[in-house]
């Protein structure tokens, strides 16, 4: 038990003693802020381009390979994964490499991390610039050696010729690669047999130093002299900060300053502990606001919004005719998925620090040049005179609060004119972190027998701003600064269409002017919900048509897609299927059992998934328990089999947590779910048991995972309790309640 | 106006400056200690991230004031279980079952499955038993049955 207090150790040593005072300012996360902000000077004459190589990596002297990675590591092991996919398209080992994110003064914008693209694209990218180089490095050491290059092996970035040898630090070390790179027209990549890292099981890289209290999260960094901060946040969404009463904190110990600039307040303190005090404490009034519809009939209210635009995401044939011919059987039903909040366990956090009128911002923000840009609006500074820099904070399952809090962090540091740290409180994480939209969805078919002729669907979502993928920022909105006057709830329009393929299909989306509380994307935004109506539907559909769901599927699956009637038959396989229709015959007792199938290509060209969900239901409570997931999942190309599984298995627990249990309240003024109690989320005796079959094609392209079987997931649990009940479950979330109610309707 | 408390941690005495008697504890081990183990969560002892030990007993830190300390009060933080040179048998089998995400909670199900196990020694316990175990403990990225199978390693 000797190196325990690690940060302390050296003043243990200096101190001579066991027993000292500590300073308040924490020692690792300090150097780590600073380790970064040293990387700066040989960084700064670097590129930032797409289409350069030497914007994507370096390699030293040494031989050492830093990779610069716009897309960020949210804990789901992308930074393994891409150290995995240098290593192996460079020759080098896996150690050399070293990824950077994030940084807007080093790493190329790859665009957000966000919509299970980070491998798909931001790896591949990087994937291109490695396999330039090392062609590069070929080159120059078959000129260096006196050598054709076929007669060259390279293994541990080292080039061998027959008579000779020379490393890729003697090649390149420091220098730059001068390479364009077009991403539109990818060099040859490896033979994929010759991967030795990528498609194994490679244990991440993250994982010793997060369960050994080791790893630096965002939470963790420290700039020195840096205050704390806290948020006031208004009781009511659109209230006016009428007083603030300053000496209603005069006996907190450290108070710098109480900030207020417009509606946006905080307290600036010398430690965290008299920030959260202040915050608590702090008295101050509010105008009156209750401008947010009645919960109980937001759906109304969806229903009632203005429609900005309609966007037809499938037309195909004549619905209209269709439905109208004599003999057709015709279906209606209306979907609807309550509002959720992203509830990473760690609340969001920033720091800022001005320094000669630039702006540096560490956060845990999934899309930092974004960030930049929406930072320099806010104050009025020139885009280059803002760093972000991306530190790893909690899970981060879409746009949340880390944005929002860098945005306090900065208008606070320009106040105090030192660095400040923001930790935001539990309530305001679920509080003001922006939400996913509320959705509701109209479905309407006709079947020929048991044969699909027409459907007609429509999605009621919140429009999205062309091309600007910036939700405002909390504080530039509350303070009056210079905001985005943007609406960004994602590309909720994906998986709207179906996957399946009969003679009349439209489906629409009206695009709503607005929506109740500030929308952003939460992970697989708008293609779980989209996807939630569809297969529920498409299984509605099965029942009346007295047919197997799968079978029922199968039909109007476009025979040409091998690979997504191979996920069919996988999970199929997997689960035992019984082919037969729903709801299951004979079922008696209080508490019944069902099983369910869904069936989804991502956004209809890549990443297919498909599952059955078994689950019990007690008829007496409306309780239901999802005991078992069955997923057959193909991404393509896999890049580690173990990092795939574990974000399969975190889709289909944070799905039922989401499916089952998760609804963000609110009042007329502002949300009342603040913290766990209120907006619980699934714990480990709900959690299924989930089996995993990963299809994996090493010659075709890898495709996102970090969503995809999240879609999946909704659809498939209410058409298991409807095998187990024959009662269909259309509100998201399935509560005991709404389970009740609609046996009732049924019975 | 500073006051100074004597603290057990880790194996170490050390003293700390405070201002506040009843600052929690978690505030003492990040401030002022500058440990990273024990992490914020709700402030409100909702979901097991601050969780340490206090004489052998996992303790939400967020809600524990530093006032109700006693002297002698052993604290363990999730760094004075092991290191990565030499981690505690769970954080091995954590690392073994690759049981992370994102980790923030990862103390916390650490914390609260090592105290568990210690209190149940020799026990046969089974994976319902564990779940119950950490049942007040959240993850949000759907780790749990990696947790289940790194607690039962052990």
């Amino acid at each position: 038990m000797t190196d325990i207090l690690i940060p302390s150790r050296r003043e243990v040593l200096k101190a001579g003693s066991l027993v000292v005072a500590f300073s308040l300012t924490g020692g690792a996360g300090t150097a780590f802020a600073q380790q970064q902000k040293v990387a700066v000077p040989a960084a700064l004459a670097k590129s930032l381009i797409l289409t350069e190589v030497d914007s994507f990596l370096t390699i030293d002297a040494d031989g050492a390979v830093t990779v610069y990675s716009g897309k960020v590591d949210l804990g789901t092991g992308v930074k393994t994964a891409l150290t995995q996919i240098v290593a192996d398209e460079l020759d080098v080992p896996m150690s050399s490499v070293r990824i950077v994110q994030g940084d807007t003064l080093t790493t190329p914008d790859q665009g957000p991390t966000f919509g299970s693209v980070s491998i798909q694209i931001g790896g591949m990218q990087i994937r291109n610039a490695a396999a330039l180089a090392r062609a590069a490095l070929l080159e120059a050491a078959a000129k260096r050696l006196n050598a054709k290059q076929e007669e060259l092996g390279i293994e541990n970035g080292v080039v061998t010729s027959l008579t000779g040898q020379v490393t890729f630090g003697q090649l390149i070390g420091g220098k730059t690669f001068n390479l364009k790179v077009d991403h539109t027209k990818p060099p040859p990549w490896k033979d994929a047999k010759a991967y030795k890292h990528v498609g194994t099981s490679v244990a991440r890289l993250d994982i010793p130093d997060k369960v050994t209290g080791r790893f630096t999260y965002m939470h963790d960094v420290r700039v020195p002299g840096m205050l704390h901060g806290r948020v006031v946040r208004p009781p009511a969404i659109g209230a006016e900060l009428k007083t603030v009463d300053e000496a209603s904190i005069k006996a907190i110990p450290g108070i710098v300053k109480v900030v207020r600039e417009g509606n946006f307040l905080g307290v600036v303190a010398q430690s965290e502990w008299s920030a959260i005090r202040a915050a608590r404490d702090l008295k101050a009034t509010w105008s009156e606001w209750k401008g947010l519809p009645e919960q109980a009939k937001l759906f109304e209210y969806v229903r009632a919004t203005k429609v900005a635009k309609d966007e037809v995401t499938g037309n195909i044939g004549n619905t209209a005719e269709a439905m109208a011919k004599d003999g057709v059987k015709k279906l209606a039903a209306t979907y609807d998925f309550a509002i959720h909040t992203h509830g990473s366990i760690g609340p969001s956090c920033a720091i800022a620090e001005f320094e000669d009128g630039k702006l540096t911002s560490w956060s845990a923000s999934q899309m930092t040049h974004s960030l930049q840009k929406q930072l320099a609006k806010m104050l009025a500074l020139p885009v280059d005179n803002v760093r972000c820099i991306y530190v790893e904070g909690s899970g981060c399952y879409g746009r949340n609060g880390h944005e929002d809090a860098a945005a306090d962090a900065a208008i606070l540091a320009k106040a105090v004119g030192k660095p400040v740290r923001v930790q935001w409180s539990r309530a305001d994480e679920h509080g003001w972190d922006p939400k996913g939209p509320p959705t509701l969805i109209d479905m309407r078919a006709a079947l020929d027998g048991a044969d699909m002729v027409a459907w007609e669907s429509e999605f009621f979502i919140p429009q999205q701003t062309p091309n600007m993928f910036l939700v405002p920022l909390m504080a530039a909105t509350l303070s009056g600064l210079p905001a985005d006057e943007t609406i960004a709830p994602g590309n909720i329009f994906q998986n709207s269409n179906i996957p399946y393929k009969f003679p009349n299909i439209k489906a629409v989306c009206h695009r709503l002017e607005t929506t109740p509380l500030r929308p952003s994307w939460i992970r697989t935004p708008g293609r779980m919900q989209n996807t939630y109506a569809n297969e529920c539907f498409m299984d509605e559909l099965a029942a009346v048509a007295g047919e197997d769901p799968i079978a029922f599927r199968r039909k109007v699956l476009d025979p040409a897609d091998k690979r997504g009637r191979e996920v069919l038959d996988r999970v199929a396989q997997l689960a035992k299927w019984e082919s037969r229709a729903s709801p299951k015959p004979g079922a008696s007792g209080d508490v019944v059992t069902g099983r369910g199938v869904s069936y989804c290509k991502y956004e209809l060209v890549r990443t297919y998934i498909a599952v059955v969900a078994e689950v019990e239901v007690t008829k007496s409570t409306g309780a239901i328990r999802v005991t078992k997931f069955h997923v057959a999942h193909d991404c393509g190309q896999i890049i580690n089999p173990d990092g795939l599984r574990n974000q399969i298995e975190g889709n289909v627990i944070q799905t039922v947590s989401r499916t089952l249990i998760e609804e963000v309240k609110f009042s007329r003024s502002a949300v009342t779910s603040l913290d766990w109690a209120s907006y619980p989320i699934l714990t480990f005796p709900e959690v299924p048991e989930i089996v995993i079959y990963l299809i994996d094609r090493p010659s075709e392209k890898p495709w996102g995972a970090g969503e995809p079987s999240a879609a999946v997931v909704p659809s498939a649990i209410s058409n298991a309790v409807f095998d187990a009940t024959g009662v269909r479950l259309r509100s998201v979330p399935f509560t005991p309640d709404k389970v009740k109610t609609a046996m009732r309707g049924a019975a | 106006m500073a006051i100074s408390k004597a603290l057990t941690v880790n194996g170490q005495q050390v003293e700390i400056s405070i201002d506040d008697p009843d600052i929690p504890l978690l505030y003492a081990l990040r401030e002022n200690l500058g440990l990273h183990g024990p992490r914020f969560g709700c402030g409100l002892g909702q979901c097991g991230a601050c969780t340490v030990h206090i004489d052998g007993k996992a303790v939400r830190s967020c809600v524990t004031p530093l006032s109700a300390l006693k002297p002698g009060n052993e604290v363990v933080t999730l760094e004075g279980l092991g290191s990565p040179q030499n981690p505690h048998p769970l954080q091995k089998a954590f690392i073994v079952e690759q049981a992370a995400q994102c980790g923030y909670c990862i103390n916390g199900m650490i914390m609260e499955a090592a105290a568990f196990l210690a209190a149940n020694k020799g026990k046969e316990l089974s994976a319902v038993e564990i779940k119950q175990a950490l049942a007040k403990n959240l993850c949000r990225c759907g780790t749990h049955a990696r947790i289940v199978r790194a607690i039962q390693r052990v």
